[in-house]
C-alpha cells in the first residue's frame, strides 16, 4: 500500500470545503472584540476540498484492522461484534441534539433509557446501586477507589493507607490507587493462576484500605478462592474492589455482588458490546452494595412516585465523590450499551458467558493440539487463556512479538502480548462469543503455520510484517527525535 | 440468538474438542452456591432490532423539538454529514487501540494529524491524543502543574471563580484525594472579568500554576496577556482553558503575555461532535515542548519503519499506566478516539476561513439574541467585558421560575445563574450559527409573553 500524504499536504492557499461553512462576515460584525485580543493570523489549519478531505480519510480507514474486517482475539479487551443497530438508535436526533443541560421537561426519554440500564446493570452485577457517570474503565476504577476512601473517612478510620493488588492485575490498578491518594502492595500469584492466599492474608492490616482484583483473572481463570479472599480482606476492615474487565466470562452465570465485592465498574465498551473506536471512548459505570451508596459519582437517573424520571445529584446527594466529568459521562456510549441490553434480554445475557467460555476453552485445545503451550494447563479457561513461547524464544529465538507480527500476515490481528507480566513471552487469547468456529479455526491454521514458520524459517518470521502498510517501525526514534506534530 | 453464530452442531463439536459433556461443565471452577442461575429475573425478555429501535426512537422523539439556547460548555455547531459518515465506518469505529502499530497506521495517522491540528489552533508546540472530555482535562492538567513546575513547592493551583463551575467541581473531584487545592480567585461584579488587581493577595505566595479560562463562563473576554504575565512573575504556570471555535478568533494561548501560556486544554465537542446529552465529548491537551514528559495521555509520534517508510506510533510510553503502573503521569489508557477522529475531519473539512465565520457568525448572533432581549423592559446584560458566543442577562423575575415557562413554550433559554452563583435573576445564553433570525425572534417573542 503506499504511503498516504497528510492532509497537511494537500492543502492550497484559497482552497476551501465551501458549502461547510457559513459566508464570510464583515469586519464592522466583529468591532466587539478588542484588537489586542484578536488574533493576528489565521490558524494554519489545511485548506482542502470537501471530496479531498473524504478520499483522504476513507483511504486511512483502510489501513486499519477492526472487528468489521478481521478475528480481534485481545484478550482482557473483549472484542466482540459491535452491532450496527445500536449505533444507528444513539444517533437519533431526539438523542444526538439533546443539550446535557436541557431541563427534565425536555429529557424523559434519555432519562428513562439511563433510569433502566442503571437497573439492568444492578441486576446482572448484584450490586445494590449504580452509577453510569464514569467515562471509561480507567475512571471507573478512580471512582471505585475513590469512594473506597471516602467510606474510610466518613467513619474517622484514616490508618488505611494501602491497596492490596495481585501481581497479575492491569496496570491502571495500581496507577488508580496512586491517583486515589493511597500506596500500592502486590500480592504475589500461585503458580495456578490463584492468588496467594497465605500472602495476602499476612498482607491484610489496619492499613488496608482494600483489595482490587479482577475475576476471573488476568491469568485467564475463574479464582477459586474468592469467598476466603473476600473474609480476610473484610476482617481486615478493607473492602474488596471488583475490575470489570472480564465481566464478559461471567456474565448470568456468576454476579461480583454475590462473591462479596463491595464496587464494581464495568467496561460497556468490552460487555456491553459497544464500539472501541480506535482507542476510545468507553463508558466504565460504577455498581455497589449497600455501604457505599452514598458515595456514588453524580448525576444519576432516578424516578418519582408519579413514574416520571429526574436527575440526582450532588445537591440532593451531598456524601457523592462529585462529578467525574462536566456533564454525565458518555451518554451516547451509554445509549449504545441500552440498545444491546435490551436487544440481548435476560436469556442473552446469560449466553454471553456460556458461549465466550465455550469459544476459549475450544480455541484453547485446539491451539494445544497444534502445538502451543498453555500457561496453565491444568485450569479450564474462563472466556480467555493465556499461551506461553518461551521455548520457541529460547529454543529458535522466535518471541511472542515476532509470532503476533507475523499473525497480521494472515490478516488475524494479534492477542495481547506480554501480558500480564508474570508469564514469560505470553499471548493472551479472547475469542468472544460473537466469532464462528470457522473463524476459530482459521486461527488454529494461521498457528500452526507460523509454529512450522518458526523452525523451518526463523529469521523470516522475526521481521514479519510483510503486508501491511509499514514494516515494523523503529520506536527508538521516535522516542527519541520526536516528532509529534507536522512542519510544512 | 443474538449476535452469537453457534449452531447446535457447532456447540457439539465444540464440546467434544474440549472433552466436556455441556457447557455448563465449563464453568465448574465456580463454587456452585455462587452461580446467579434464577437471579436475573428483573431483566427484560430480549428484543429484536426493529422492536428495540421502535422502542429508542419513542425515546428520543419525546426529548425532541425544542429551540435550544443553552451552552455553557457544550455548543450547537453545524456538522458536515461527511465527519460522521466517515467516523463511523467500521475501520474507525470497530477498532482497537493502536497498540500494533502495523496493523492501526490508519488511526495513528490522524491522530498525528490532530496533534497538529490542535497545536496549530492554540499556537503550543505539542498535543497529546485526547483526554475523556475538558473538565477532566482540567484536573490532568492541574496534576501536570505540578509535576512540571519545578521552582514550586505547592500543590496548590489558583482557579477562578468565572470559570465553568462544572469544571471547578470535576477537578475537585479528581484531584482532592492527592492533598491538592484549589483556591478561588473572585471575578468583577461589573466586568464579569477576572482581574489582576483581585490576584494580588497572592503576590509572593507559592502556587503551582494559575488557570485562565478564555473564554469565560460568562462568556466574556479575559485581559489573557495581563494574567498570564503575572502568573510567570510569581513563578506559577499557566494553564488555560480555552474555546476551540473562539480560536479562530481570538489570541490562541501560545502567544499570551510575553512567554505564552504553559498547558493548555479545552473540550473539543465544538469541533464537530453532536450535543448527544453531554457525551461521548473529548478533552484537548496541549503544553510547551519542555514538559512533554510530564503530560498524561496518549501521544503519536512520526518515525520510520524498517525500509525506511514513513510511519506512526505510540511514543513516550514511559508515562503511561500499562508500562509504569504505580508510577505512571495517570490512570488513564484510552482517548476518546472516535469524538477526535471527527474533530479532526471536521477541522480539515472547516479550514482556517470556515472555522473562522463559524466563529464569527456565534459571536455575531449571540450579540444580536442580547440586543433583541435586552430591548425587552427589565432585561439588561450583567457585565460590561466583551464577549464572544455567549452573555449573562439579568431579568425582572427569578430565573428559574423564567426558565421553565419558557421550556413549556419550547424555548430552552439557557442556563440559570441562581445555584451557582447567586445570582437569582441571571441566565446564561448562547447563539451560533445554527440560529437564525427567525430563532433569535422566537426567543424574543417568548420572552416578552413570559416577562408580560
Amino acid at each position: 500500500m503506499s504511503e498516504t500524504q497528510l492532509i497537511f499536504q494537500l492543502s492550497h492557499p484559497g482552497r476551501s470545503a465551501t458549502s461547510q461553512a457559513p459566508k464570510a462576515l464583515s469586519d464592522d460584525k466583529l468591532s466587539a472584540i478588542p484588537a489586542h485580543l484578536r488574533r493576528k493570523q489565521k490558524p494554519a489549519l489545511p485548506e482542502v476540498s470537501e471530496m479531498q478531505v473524504v478520499r483522504h480519510y476513507t483511504n486511512l480507514s483502510s489501513k486499519n484492522f477492526a472487528i468489521d474486517k478481521q478475528f480481534y482475539p485481545l484478550g482482557s479487551c473483549t472484542m466482540k461484534y459491535n452491532p450496527r443497530g445500536a449505533n444507528r438508535a444513539a444517533m437519533l436526533p431526539g438523542f444526538l441534539n439533546r443539550h446535557p443541560l436541557a431541563p427534565e421537561s425536555h429529557s424523559q426519554g434519555f432519562l428513562s433509557c439511563m433510569f433502566e440500564l442503571q437497573n439492568f446493570l444492578k441486576e446482572v452485577t448484584g450490586m445494590k446501586g449504580v452509577s453510569l457517570a464514569p467515562m471509561a474503565g480507567a475512571q471507573g476504577e478512580f471512582a471505585g477507589v475513590a469512594m473506597i476512601r471516602a467510606y474510610h473517612e466518613a467513619r474517622g478510620d484514616e490508618a488505611r493507607t494501602e491497596i492490596l493488588i495481585p501481581e497479575a492485575a492491569h496496570g491502571t490498578n495500581p496507577a488508580t490507587a496512586v491517583m486515589c491518594g493511597y500506596k500500592v502492595r502486590e500480592v504475589p500469584v500461585g503458580k495456578d493462576g490463584d492468588v496467594d492466599l497465605e500472602a495476602l492474608k499476612e498482607a491484610c492490616g489496619p492499613q488496608t484500605a482494600g483489595l482490587m482484583m479482577t475475576n476471573p483473572s488476568t491469568c485467564g481463570v475463574f479464582e477459586r478462592q474468592i469467598e476466603a479472599i473476600s473474609k480476610a480482606v473484610h476482617e481486615a476492615g478493607g473492602l474488596l474492589y471488583y475490575d470489570g474487565a472480564n465481566l464478559n466470562a461471567i456474565l448470568g452465570k456468576v454476579r461480583p455482588g454475590d462473591m462479596g465485592f463491595d464496587v464494581i465498574h464495568m467496561n460497556l465498551h468490552k460487555t456491553f458490546a459497544t464500539p472501541h473506536g480506535g482507542g476510545g471512548p468507553g463508558a466504565g459505570p460504577v455498581g455497589v452494595s449497600e455501604r457505599l451508596l452514598p458515595y456514588l459519582p453524580t448525576p444519576m437517573a432516578g424516578q418519582r412516585d408519579d413514574g416520571s424520571y429526574h436527575w440526582v445529584d450532588s445537591d440532593t446527594l451531598d456524601t457523592s465523590i462529585g462529578h467525574l466529568s462536566a456533564f454525565m459521562g458518555n451518554a451516547g456510549v451509554l445509549l449504545r450499551a441500552y440498545f444491546y441490553a435490551r436487544s440481548l434480554g435476560r436469556e442473552g445475557m446469560i449466553r454471553v458467558g456460556e458461549f465466550s467460555t465455550l469459544a476459549a476453552n475450544y480455541l484453547l485445545k485446539r491451539l494445544e493440539a497444534v502445538g502451543c503451550t498453555a500457561a496453565y494447563p491444568d485450569r479450564r479457561a474462563s472466556h480467555e487463556f493465556i499461551l506461553t513461547f518461551a521455548k520457541e524464544a529460547k529454543e529458535l529465538g522466535v518471541t511472542a512479538m515476532d509470532i503476533a507480527k507475523r499473525l497480521l500476515d494472515y490478516n488475524q490481528h494479534a492477542p495481547t502480548t506480554y501480558f500480564p507480566l508474570l508469564v514469560p513471552e505470553c499471548f493472551l487469547i479472547e475469542p468472544t462469543e460473537t466469532e464462528s468456529k470457522e473463524a476459530l479455526d482459521e486461527f488454529v491454521d494461521a498457528m500452526a503455520a507460523i509454529l512450522e514458520e518458526a523452525r523451518s524459517e526463523p529469521d523470516m518470521v522475526k521481521e514479519a510484517p510483510f503486508t501491511q502498510p509499514v514494516r515494523r517501525l523503529d520506536d527508538v526514534k521516535a522516542a527519541r527525535e520526536l516528532d509529534l506534530t507536522w512542519t510544512d | 440468538m443474538p449476535y452469537i453464530p453457534h449452531t447446535p452442531d457447532d456447540v457439539r463439536a465444540m464440546l467434544d474438542a474440549i472433552g466436556a459433556d455441556s457447557i455448563e461443565d465449563l464453568f465448574d471452577e465456580i463454587p456452585a452456591h455462587l452461580k446467579a442461575a434464577g437471579k436475573l429475573d428483573a431483566l427484560p425478555e430480549g428484543l429484536s432490532e426493529m422492536d428495540v429501535t421502535r422502542l429508542m426512537n419513542e425515546r428520543a422523539a419525546m426529548d425532541a423539538g425544542a429551540v435550544s439556547f443553552i451552552g455553557a460548555g457544550a455548543y450547537q455547531h453545524h456538522i458536515p454529514a461527511a465527519v460522521w459518515e466517515i467516523a463511523t465506518r467500521g475501520e474507525f469505529y470497530t477498532a482497537y487501540t493502536p497498540y500494533q502499530a502495523e496493523a492501526s497506521q490508519g488511526t495513528l495517522q490522524v491522530i498525528y494529524e490532530f496533534q497538529t491540528l490542535m497545536t496549530r489552533l492554540t499556537a503550543m508546540d505539542v498535543s497529546n491524543a485526547s483526554v475523556y472530555d475538558g473538565a477532566s482535562g482540567l484536573a490532568e492538567a492541574v496534576l501536570m502543574s505540578l509535576r512540571a513546575n519545578r521552582k514550586s513547592k505547592s500543590r496548590k493551583v489558583l482557579v477562578p471563580a468565572a470559570l465553568n463551575p462544572r469544571y471547578t467541581s470535576a477537578t475537585q473531584a479528581i484531584v482532592e484525594n492527592q492533598d491538592v487545592a484549589l483556591e478561588t480567585v473572585p471575578f468583577c461584579q461589573e466586568k464579569g472579568q477576572t482581574l489582576v488587581d483581585s490576584l494580588k493577595p497572592h503576590e509572593g505566595e507559592d502556587f503551582a500554576a494559575l488557570v485562565i479560562s478564555q473564554p469565560n463562563y460568562f462568556g466574556s473576554l479575559e485581559e489573557v496577556d495581563a494574567l498570564t504575565d503575572w502568573a510567570h512573575a510569581n513563578g506559577m504556570l499557566v494553564i488555560a482553558v480555552v474555546n476551540p471555535t473562539a480560536m479562530a478568533l481570538i489570541t490562541p494561548p501560545g502567544e499570551w503575555g510575553a512567554e505564552g501560556a504553559d498547558i493548555v486544554v479545552g473540550e473539543g465537542q465544538p469541533l464537530g461532535v453532536p450535543l448527544s446529552s453531554g457525551g461521548p465529548y473529548f478533552g484537548f491537551m496541549c503544553c510547551k515542548q519542555k514538559y512533554v514528559r510530564q503530560m498524561p495521555g496518549r501521544i503519536i509520534g512520526r518515525t520510520v519503519d524498517m525500509e525506511g517508510k514513513q510511519g506512526f506510533t505510540l511514543t513516550l510510553q514511559a508515562r503511561e499506566q500499562h508500562i509504569r503502573r504505580s508510577k505512571a503521569t495517570s490512570n488513564i489508557c484510552t482517548n476518546q478516539g472516535l469524538a477526535m477522529t471527527a474533530a479532526t475531519i471536521y477541522t480539515s473539512l472547516l479550514g482556517p476561513d470556515g472555522l473562522t465565520n463559524v466563529a464569527a457568525h456565534s459571536h455575531a448572533n449571540t450579540q444580536a439574541l442580547a440586543d433583541k432581549l435586552t430591548a425587552i423592559d427589565g432585561v439588561e446584560r450583567a457585565f460590561v467585558a466583551p464577549t464572544f458566543h455567549e452573555v449573562v442577562l439579568t431579568l425582572p423575575k427569578p430565573a428559574d421560575q423564567v426558565l421553565v415557562a419558557l421550556a413549556e413554550k419550547d424555548v430552552l433559554g439557557g442556563v440559570s445563574l441562581a445555584n451557582d452563583y447567586g445570582m437569582a435573576n441571571a441566565i446564561l445564553v448562547n447563539a451560533t450559527e445554527v440560529h437564525s433570525e427567525q430563532d433569535l425572534q422566537l426567543f424574543e417573542q417568548a420572552l416578552k409573553e413570559v416577562l408580560a
